[in-house]
């Protein structure tokens, strides 16, 4: 077998490429609702998200199950996505010089942008808050996360960024969420407009919901 | 020219069963050792290559289009007759029979009706199985409706589009085969010519329409099932390819072409908007249930809008002629007689070539009666449809609608068995002539070219095969293949090279306002003779200053359009002969001499025959032979719808 | 773009002069845009008798015509296929390029007009696409198999009403090819995600279910085909109104086969049993 049939064979089919990108997706979409339910908790006073933070720490083996599943997520996400744009593009063939667009969403032909933002929003968190190595100035903070939190978003530009990446992350939900319904076969014309509706607004709860955090920092609500 | 109709002895009844019992059969292992041609891929052609290639012979078929779904039965709207008898209303094998040759005028074969009704019901059964959604009552059984023509609602329907859905039927079994290797698909290729080894059709030659290149086939039997001849009148229903190339090259190649003359025109089309037009647009028949006829009495009303002509001065031309039919009067009588309010200057709507053709179909009294919800649930589509066309509001203004060709039933001769007189040569579907005889009922057509596809030419085709034996395909290195190649070629080239001044399409147009003056709805001797000359001089006017564009080696339309508009303008001739020489009114054949109180009379003593007409070489007219037509199980009856 | 009801009844004398810009291309070779004017086109046309209009002239002027696919002018073969201002079958929702006519443009109006644009339809000459990669998708499994003659009575088995409409709501599919030309994606689905529908939910349709679903996307990905990434265009596009659920269910019936053949030891469903 030649290096490009096994390209061809050896990888799913286009739904198949689908269904996966749907499946990892939805893991996504429900790990960041409850990262965005532990993050709130900052509104109840540092002691609360310190606590919060404390015992994520205490249960390494859950941590850990849920970390490989984020991961393995991820990665297959990103791996279908860019299969996928690949060989979208390749299969265009350029288009028609001139494009028009009557149905679909702004939301829908920016996915792949706002996938590849907000994959460098992820490593920039990560650094940022996981492995504490960048905008922090250096600082220790422990098990102080709350000091932690505040210290980052102290920063304007960073909590632009934050804010700018988690209304990309609405964008990318928006059509995400209803596309999954779609990919798994469970939508059709009744319920489509229905489930854009509930994908829109889980969208926003999940942009408002982190971005509320950063937006409190900037205007001096949590210090 | 030999007509021997090969009719089976014994009873109507059982004529098809015991033909079937005594044909000849070829073994499994020898089937794939045999070649079969079959040129177009509708109704008919799609059905025989996919059940000739079930059967396990080697099979090969040719269409013009970019893919076999495309055929033109495609565009078949209405439905599909079967007597089946589930609407438990009397009908039967026999009843159909009867109501397809009375249709036809008495001028169709009885034998091959007959078997045509009887298989009418496996073709339903053939269909239903293969996934074609046919409309269903809510028990879940299938419905039916009713079709002009007959006192029994045996027409089964797939909404509007029964004709799309029986091809997709016919094509999925096509593709199964073409998937499965047992049928090759040659898809963008014209068949130009037929070949023909020791007096039997032994080949053809095609020209691919993609690279251009001129190629001969070789095969042991050829099916042509390339439809009508319509397009002669370069205004009808039809698409735009459909042609009589195929059908004709064989008739210059020795079959014989019969009753050229019945075609048959359709009253509710939309009217001709301009010069530039190049196609019409039929809607369903079913309007005039519900739409009112008319037309200005005074031809000074009828530029006006319809609204501000009153009441006492229309002319609700159909009640006041056929009081007990009025707007439902047969499809031809309707036809004529709109036909003859536009000749005496009555007609409304857009002035094309110095005429105003067309006449009102007016839904007002419906939609006062009903109101414009009911109406709108009827026809809406159909509606949509016209006002898509026109840019008119058929709610708010009549429709405007007048007749147009829409198919033929004459056709390549052909005996009981679909084979014409050229032994190995078989016609299907509209392109033969058998069962329609001067006038097609609605939802015979699909019926007639399924059956012909699935149900007879499997069992002819063998029959002839095991007759030829193993040793009958020929070699395309032969020399009768290599000449009909360059024949085929040098045509190709004349025409790319010739240094002429007008295009095809002009010589289309000008052949179809010829024949449809004098060869449409009404025929006279003078016109026809007068027809006959001004087409034979647009024939070598043709010859002389036709001017072909494009590359022999691309895609080009305007050499597709010039090789079939040569044919039309000889198969014209032929057809204004036919007319001519059928000195009788029947069916879509209408000459204004021989008439009863405006209805068609019938010559039953001298006319009861098919003409069937043989090439007599290049530029001379073509002789008249005729196969005289027995009825032992009918009356011939006077048609009247008064 | 004006629309047809406000027109008057009469309005066969109006005209338009108007300038195109055409894709021209040989066979193997690259294409370009060329620009014609084309004067006195009456309003009532069609648009491809607009297009006749200007082969005409091409003819008179001796220069090649501009070929392009069509055939029964009144919607239903699939044939015409011309891409109008960035639009599979111009800017009217629900019909094709035969039944578009001019007097949705505008006096004086350029007017671009281009191929099917995909990888899996590659151009034969100016506006003319292959669309055989159709044809192999259905040869794979677009049908129910049945012999001629094999066929039980008709009546036989009962299929509920609704069932029977929703199969010929997908079983309108002309097979124009509009969906992969308006599909940022080329992608097929909604083409293939029609005949699935049509035959995977008759009764007659299920014992090849499994087997049709996985071998029509196989066929359909080696085409070179996109994937489907819900944007709708093709729905919006479809002159014949097959929506995006054909491609939900597409979608499930393929998961559903994928579950089934990893669940059986043979694997027979993908082999079809053979």
């Amino acid at each position: 077998m030649s290096a490009s049939s096994c390209y061809k064979n050896c990888q799913p089919a286009s739904i198949g490429k689908k269904i996966i990108m749907a499946l990892s997706g939805l893991v996504l979409a429900g790990f960041v609702f409850g990262h965005m339910i532990g993050n709130l908790t900052v509104f109840k006073g540092a002691a609360a998200i310190n606590e919060y933070a404390e015992w994520l720490h205490a249960h390494p083996g859950l941590l850990w199950v849920a970390r490989s599943v984020l991961i393995v997520s991820v990665i297959a996400h990103i791996w279908s996505g860019v299969l996928l744009t690949i060989e979208n593009r390749i299969a265009r063939a350029g288009g028609p010089a001139v494009e028009v667009t009557r149905q679909a969403s702004l939301s829908s032909r920016t996915m792949p942008y706002s996938g590849v933002i907000i994959l460098a929003f992820i490593v920039f968190h990560l650094l940022h808050f996981t492995f504490r190595k960048i905008a922090l100035g250096g600082q220790e903070f422990g098990a102080d996360v709350y000091k932690m939190i505040i210290a980052g978003f102290s920063q304007p530009a960073v909590a632009l960024f934050y804010i700018a990446s988690m209304i990309l992350l609405c964008l990318h939900l928006s059509h995400g969420i209803s596309s999954v319904f779609q990919t798994l076969g469970l939508r059709n014309q009744r319920w489509r407009g229905r489930l854009d509706v509930v994908a829109t607004a889980y969208g926003w709860v999940i942009a408002l919901g982190f971005i509320s955090i950063p937006l409190a920092v900037l205007l001096g609500q949590l210090k | 020219m030999k007509l021997d109709a090969k009719i089976p002895a014994g009873p109507l009844a059982d004529k098809w069963n015991n033909h079937k019992a005594k044909m000849r059969l070829v073994t499994p292992t020898n089937r794939r050792r045999y070649h079969i041609i079959v040129v177009g891929s509708g109704l008919a052609g799609s059905a025989a290559a996919a059940s000739l290639a079930e059967m396990g012979y080697e099979v090969s078929c040719f269409c013009y289009q970019d893919s076999p779904r495309r055929a033109h039965s495609i565009a078949a709207q209405g439905g599909i007759n079967a007597a089946k008898n589930y609407q438990n209303d009397g009908d039967s094998v026999r009843r159909l029979f009867l109501d397809t040759i009375k249709g036809g005028d008495y001028r169709a074969r009885e034998a091959n009706v007959y078997r045509l009704a009887q298989v009418s019901t496996s073709i339903i059964d053939q269909c239903v199985a293969q996934g074609v959604p046919f409309a269903r009552e809510y028990g879940g059984l299938l419905a039916n409706r009713s079709f002009g023509g007959a006192q029994v609602s045996r027409t089964f329907y797939a909404r509007g589009q029964t004709g799309q859905q029986l091809l997709l039927g016919a094509y999925s079994a096509l593709s199964r085969q073409i998937g499965a290797g047992t049928v090759k698909m040659y898809t963008r290729h014209e068949m130009l010519d037929l070949v023909l080894v020791e007096g039997q059709a032994k080949g053809i030659v095609t020209r691919d329409l993609v690279t251009g290149e001129i190629k001969a086939w070789a095969s042991d039997v050829v099916v042509l099932c390339t439809g009508g001849y319509g397009n002669v009148f370069y205004l009808s229903t039809n698409a735009q390819g459909c042609n009589v190339t195929a059908t004709f090259r064989a008739h210059r190649r020795g079959a014989g072409f019969a009753n050229p003359c019945y075609s048959q025109i359709h009253p509710t089309c939309i009217p001709v908007h301009g010069e530039d037009q190049a196609k019409l647009t039929l809607m369903s028949e079913s309007l005039r249930n519900d739409g009112r006829v008319w037309v200005p009495k005074n031809s000074a009303d009828c530029a006006k809008p319809a609204s501000e002509i009153p009441e006492e001065a229309r002319d609700y031309f159909l009640e006041r002629k056929y009081p007990s039919y009025g707007n439902l009067a047969p499809r031809d009588i309707s036809s004529r007689a709109a036909k003859e309010v536009c000749d005496e200057g009555r007609g409304v709507g857009q002035v094309v070539d110095g005429k105003r053709l067309g006449v009102y179909l007016d839904f007002s009294a419906a939609i006062k009666r009903l109101g414009e919800s009911a109406i709108r649930e009827r026809y809406g589509n159909l509606f949509d449809m016209y006002e898509n066309i026109t840019g008119e509001n058929a709610y708010r203004q009549p429709m405007r609608i007048f007749p147009a060709v829409h198919y033929t039933m004459g056709g390549l001769w052909v005996d009981y068995n679909l084979q014409s007189n050229i032994p190995g040569l078989f016609v299907g579907g509209e392109a033969n002539f058998s069962d329609h005889g001067s006038n097609r009922l609605g939802a015979s057509a699909l019926m007639q070219g399924l059956a012909d596809g699935y149900f007879v030419l499997p069992y002819t085709v063998t029959d002839y095969l095991a007759g030829v034996g193993l040793s009958g395909r020929p070699s395309v290195d032969r020399p009768e293949f290599k000449a009909v190649v360059k024949e085929v070629e040098e045509r190709t080239h004349w025409f790319l090279n010739n240094n002429g001044n007008r295009s095809a399409r002009s010589y289309h147009k000008e052949l179809g306002k010829i024949v449809w003056e004098k060869c449409g709805m009404t025929r006279d001797k003078a016109g026809l003779e007068g027809a006959i000359r001004d087409l034979q001089a647009l024939r070598d006017d043709f010859w002389k200053n036709i001017k072909v564009v494009g590359a022999g080696n691309q895609l080009a339309p305007e050499l597709e359009r010039a090789g079939r508009v040569a044919d039309f303008l000889d198969f014209g001739i032929m057809m204004c002969l036919d007319a001519l020489t059928r000195e009788e009114s029947c069916g879509g054949h209408f000459r204004t001499e021989y008439q009863e109180a405006g209805e068609a009379k019938r010559n039953d003593d001298t006319f009861a025959h098919a003409a069937v007409w043989e090439f007599k070489g290049e530029g001379n007219l073509p002789k008249r032979h005729t196969e005289p037509l027995t009825y032992e199980e009918v009356q011939l009856t006077t048609r009247s719808y008064k | 773009m004006v629309k047809p009801s406000e027109q008057s009844s009469h309005d066969s004398e109006r005209t338009l002069a108007l300038r195109l810009r055409v894709w021209r291309q040989l066979r193997g070779g690259e294409g370009h845009f060329e620009e014609y004017s084309l004067a006195a086109v009456p309003v009532s046309a069609s648009f491809l008798e607009m297009m006749d209009m200007l082969n005409e002239q091409l003819i008179r002027e001796g220069k090649d015509t501009i070929a392009f696919d069509h055939d029964c002018r009144e919607g239903i073969c699939g044939m015409c296929s011309m891409t109008i201002n960035g639009m599979p079958h111009g800017p009217i929702p629900g019909v094709t390029t035969c039944q578009l006519h001019m007097r949705n443009f505008r006096d004086g109006e350029t007017i671009t007009v281009e191929p099917w644009r995909a990888r899996a339809f590659p151009v034969l000459k100016d506006l003319a696409v292959n669309r055989s990669a159709f044809d192999k998708v259905i040869q794979a499994g677009g049908f129910i198999t049945v012999r001629t003659g094999s066929a039980p009575e008709a009546n036989n088995t009962l299929i509920p009403k609704p069932i029977a409409d929703e199969a010929m709501d997908a079983a309108e599919c002309i097979g124009c090819g509009a969906c992969v030309a308006s599909c940022k994606n080329g992608s097929a689905m909604l083409f293939v995600g029609a005949k699935i529908n049509h035959l995977n939910i008759l009764p007659q349709g299920q014992p090849e279910r499994e087997r049709r679903t996985l071998a029509m996307v196989k066929t359909m990905d080696d085409a070179g085909f996109g994937n489907c990434t819900n944007y709708g265009e093709c729905q919006a596009h479809c002159p014949k109104g097959i929506t995006l659920d054909v491609i939900a269910k597409l979608n499930r019936d393929y998961l559903r086969a994928r579950v089934k053949d990893f669940f059986s030891s043979t694997g027979k469903a993908r082999k079809g049993g053979e």
